[in-house]
């Protein structure tokens, strides 16, 4: 392996450096699910930070427990140890309607993350009742507005719509408690490319215009490279590797398993795969 | 050409609904020799039903119609629906998408292997067991005693597909269908299973139709690509000469990709046209 | 094409029909209006469900317009016409052993059937639907406890304990309407929780979780209207069972007491002439048989066109 130790001390941001502008830091994160002796723990250990307005990347294939993450930090698991501190506090295990205002989530799959049987209008409205906002009518057009969506929207039930219009929909939701920190968990992996082409440009505007930090959960590789600053690798729960983006355009991971993840995710090469 | 394995000629999928006939697939025409062709289209753009439609499998009430589909000279049009039972699995096979809807939960996985092989030959129980751990060795599982005594709930995705591509490949069909074989796994366990599936298709002399939304994966494994749009072949070329593609569908396609040698600040969002629904299907055959 | 947003401004058939079937709906009643017509449609189209849904109607309308229907008073006596044979002088399906007009009670009867079903139909899914989706959402010592109860409830045979209830509370409609709503809850609340357990997970509960929705609200409001079809096409279906039973009790003497015309109870009083007089209780039979059949072919039809599953195929 190439690379002196203290090369690689120094590509390590979540051992020690300046915490000044920390929006979100997770430290020794661990999340077990079951009891007894069928306990399973599915995160291990798990230390990240991410940047006031920055864009993190967690990859990893399925059960490497990136998603466990993300619903620790939200509060949907209850089952973890570790600290998980927003703007330098700690978040507690149950959470209130203040967190909600903090943090919101986009989920992987928009035909499985919107109500059935609800109308976009009363997706978009729940959250503002709920947390008692005034001008509800205004906000809802301005959030349809915001994510491409006219106000022919409005009053569809969600199969009434695309894929790409539901995911919309669903980045609309999250973003009508007017958060900071958007979690977006493998939200493009249920869609066209030409769809996920669309919805990562949104996911691009809206940060700059909301000023919105995000943490993205995803297998691929390339949405990630396209989407973060820095990314982290998991693997059997655990963070094997953290570096930025231009380390990985470069191809120069540090472990053997991120260079796996990184050819896999280039096509096919019959020499490097065929013989294995 | 001698050495086309499967030719199909204006061939239509029809589903009928209450406003109206959709139309899936609007008259193409393709050919596969021993081969790997790539059907590349976003959903709903008739590439499964494309598939399931050489094997006569459309299910009521959609309809399938064709001037021709021939395999191997034979009209298979013409054949009855026992006729076609011979074919399906022995003569041409299918790998879906997901091993955990294809095989039958409550027998091993050895058992739906042999079953496979008897219902096409005729040997033995013990030849068929040979026949079948032979098979799983092939698609190197590394215990196939122990996976020929498993059940489909023990396998894992990888392993589950592996054990589909060894029961589709076991009867030695010449034409293999590929439905996103690989979509639902990991992107290094989808490279072995591909890598392994690749090498049994050559070593057989196969045909192989490789069907995927994955534009990507599609040109770094095939050899040749048609690509759908609408129920319409919008374009076919090499898979070595994808980047020269022309028609703005696939350069649209190429474009909307992130990819992780060359950063770019915006993705292209697909301009869709009316005027490519109403365009004349290219023809693939060659 | 253009849509009409208020009501008042009626477009004409084919503007109506468009207005009905707009993808694009423009206000939330407009939006529940297209539901709603999607789904009378695709009731229409199921011929039989239809013909259950007509002989419902029927029904309803038989218990308001019972006075204009009936061709005498349901008590009135003529002890001259006793068991008068179905057609003659005027009574249409004969007369009883106190010379009353059958005809006439029964469309009198319908009044009492349909407020038995009634009654038990918005008690006991409403009472199931609520153990079932509390049960089920919160999972733990709740469920146990909850489920505990149902399995306590359904290890009666169900007019067993119907006749517990009413010996208790003694003979009467009420009792029974009582005594039914009872024993027939439970069953709503195992097919609540089920439906709750497969939904509880799902990604649209998480995000309403995340912005802070407390529980009852995430079950009223979201566990709620998905529970909702199955428990309607269970109470279609258990509605011909909850007629028989209330017609049982009726039958056993401990439903609606004499002279009243319940259907179960006119049934009891026919059986002493059954031999020779088979109409007295014949045609009550047949009046319980071609509700229960109405509520069966609706409740088999509801199914289809409230599964989700089947709408999305």
């Amino acid at each position: 392996m190439p690379g002196s130790d203290s090369a690689v001390m120094e590509r390590k941001p979540w051992v020690a450096e300046a915490t000044k502008d920390a929006r979100l830091e997770i430290k020794d994160l661990n999340v077990y699910f079951g009891e007894g002796p069928d306990r399973f723990q599915a995160v291990k250990n798990v230390s990240v930070k991410v940047q006031q307005g920055g864009s993190f990347g967690i990859v990893g294939e399925s059960g490497s427990g990136k998603s466990t993450v993300l619903r620790a930090v939200c509060g949907l698991v209850e089952s973890w140890d570790g600290e998980i501190d927003i703007d330098g506090a700690p978040v507690s295990h149950k959470r209130d309607k203040v967190f909600a205002r903090k943090i919101q989530m986009v989920f992987q799959d928009p035909y499985a993350s919107l109500h059935p049987r609800h109308t976009v209008d009363r997706v978009l409205s729940e959250p503002l009742k709920l947390h008692g906002f005034d001008d509800i009518d205004g906000r809802v057009l301005r959030a349809l507005d915001d994510v491409g969506l006219g106000a022919d929207f409005r009053f569809r039930y969600p199969h009434q719509l695309s894929g790409g219009q539901r995911q919309r929909v669903a980045v609309a939701r999250a973003l009508m408690l007017e958060p900071e920190i958007l979690l977006l968990d493998e939200p493009t992996s249920a869609l066209d490319v030409s769809v996920q082409a669309e919805i990562l440009n949104l996911f691009a505007d809206l940060r700059k215009e909301h000023n919105l930090t995000y943490v993205m959960v995803t297998h691929d590789l390339a949405v990630v490279a396209h989407m973060c600053d820095e990314i982290a690798v998991m693997q059997h729960g655990e963070v094997v590797e953290v570096m930025d983006v231009e380390a990985m355009r470069s191809s120069t991971p540090e472990t053997a398993y991120t260079q796996e993840l990184l050819k896999a995710s280039m096509g096919y090469d019959a020499e490097f795969f065929g013989d294995s | 050409m001698s050495d086309t394995l499967l030719s199909v000629e204006d061939l239509w999928v029809r589903f009928p609904t209450r406003s109206g006939t959709v139309d899936a697939v609007r008259g193409i025409s393709f050919s596969v020799g021993r081969e790997r062709v790539g059907i590349v289209g976003e959903s709903g753009s008739g590439k499964s039903m494309t598939g399931r439609s050489i094997l006569r499998l459309i299910r009521s009430p959609g309809q399938m119609e064709a001037k021709s589909i021939k395999f191997n000279g034979e009209n298979l049009l013409d054949y009855s629906e026992r006729q076609m039972r011979k074919i399906r699995g022995h003569q041409i096979s299918m790998v879906m998408q997901d091993p955990k809807f294809s095989l039958n939960p409550v027998h091993t996985v050895g058992k739906q292997i042999c079953e496979a092989l008897r219902l096409h030959t005729k040997s033995s129980r013990r030849e068929a067991r040979q026949g079948a751990l032979e098979m799983l060795e092939a698609v190197q599982i590394r215990n196939p005693e122990r996976v020929f005594n498993s059940y489909p709930h023990e396998l894992s995705g990888g392993m589950g597909q592996r054990v589909m591509i060894a029961m589709m490949l076991i009867t030695d069909p010449k034409l293999l269908i590929a439905d996103e074989p690989t979509s639902a796994l990991d992107v290094t366990v989808q490279m072995k299973v591909l890598a392994i599936m690749d090498k049994l298709v050559q070593e057989r002399g196969m045909g192989l139709i490789f069907i995927s939304h994955d534009l990507n994966l599609v040109s770094s494994f095939c050899d040749r690509i048609i690509i759908m749009y609408a129920g319409r072949i919008v374009e076919t070329c090499k898979a070595s000469e994808l980047h020269n593609a022309t028609h703005p569908y696939t350069r649209g396609l190429l474009n909307a990709l992130p990819r992780i040698e060359e950063p770019k600040g915006r993705l292209e969002a697909l301009q869709r046209q009316d005027s490519w629904k109403q365009e004349v299907s290219v023809d693939a055959r060659v | 094409m253009t849509t009409a947003p208020v009501k008042s401004n009626v477009p004409d058939r084919a503007g109506l029909k468009a207005w009905l079937s707009s993808d694009a709906p423009t206000s939330r009643g407009h939006a529940r209006a297209v539901q709603f017509y999607m789904g009378w449609m695709k009731l229409y189209e199921n011929k039989l469900a239809f013909l259950g849904f007509l002989i419902i109607l029927s029904l309803v309308l038989m218990a308001i317009f019972a006075p204009l229907l009936a061709t005498t008073e349901p008590n009135a006596q003529d002890l001259a016409k006793r068991l008068t044979a179905p057609g003659v002088d005027g009574h249409l399906l004969g007369t009883d052993e106190l010379g009353r007009d059958i005809w006439s009670r029964l469309v009198y009867g319908s009044r009492i059937t349909l407020l038995i079903v009634g009654i038990v139909a918005f008690t006991a899914p409403v009472f199931g639907l609520l153990i079932g989706t509390v049960a089920g959402y919160l999972g733990g010592w709740v469920d146990q406890a909850l489920m505990r109860l149902v399995d306590i409830f359904l290890a009666f045979p169900k007019l067993i304990l119907a006749l517990a209830f009413v010996a208790a509370l003694g003979a009467g409609i009420e009792s029974a309407i009582i005594a039914i709503s009872l024993t027939a809850w439970p069953p709503y609340a195992r097919i609540a929780r089920a439906e709750t357990l497969t939904i509880r997970n799902a990604d649209y509960i998480s995000a309403v979780r995340l912005q802070g929705a407390g529980v009852m609200h995430i079950i009223i409001g979201h566990v709620w209207p998905l529970c909702l079809s199955s428990i309607i096409v269970r109470v279609t279906l258990d509605m011909a069972g909850i007629i028989l039973t209330a017609a049982g009790l009726g039958f056993l003497g401990l439903g609606a007491q004499p002279p009243e015309p319940e259907w179960g109870a006119m049934i009891s009083a026919g059986r002493k002439f059954i031999l020779d007089h088979w109409w007295v209780a014949a045609m009550p039979g047949m009046a319980i048989f071609i509700v229960s059949l109405g509520f069966n072919l609706l409740g088999d039809g509801l199914r289809d066109i409230l599964d989700p599953k089947k709408s999305q195929s």
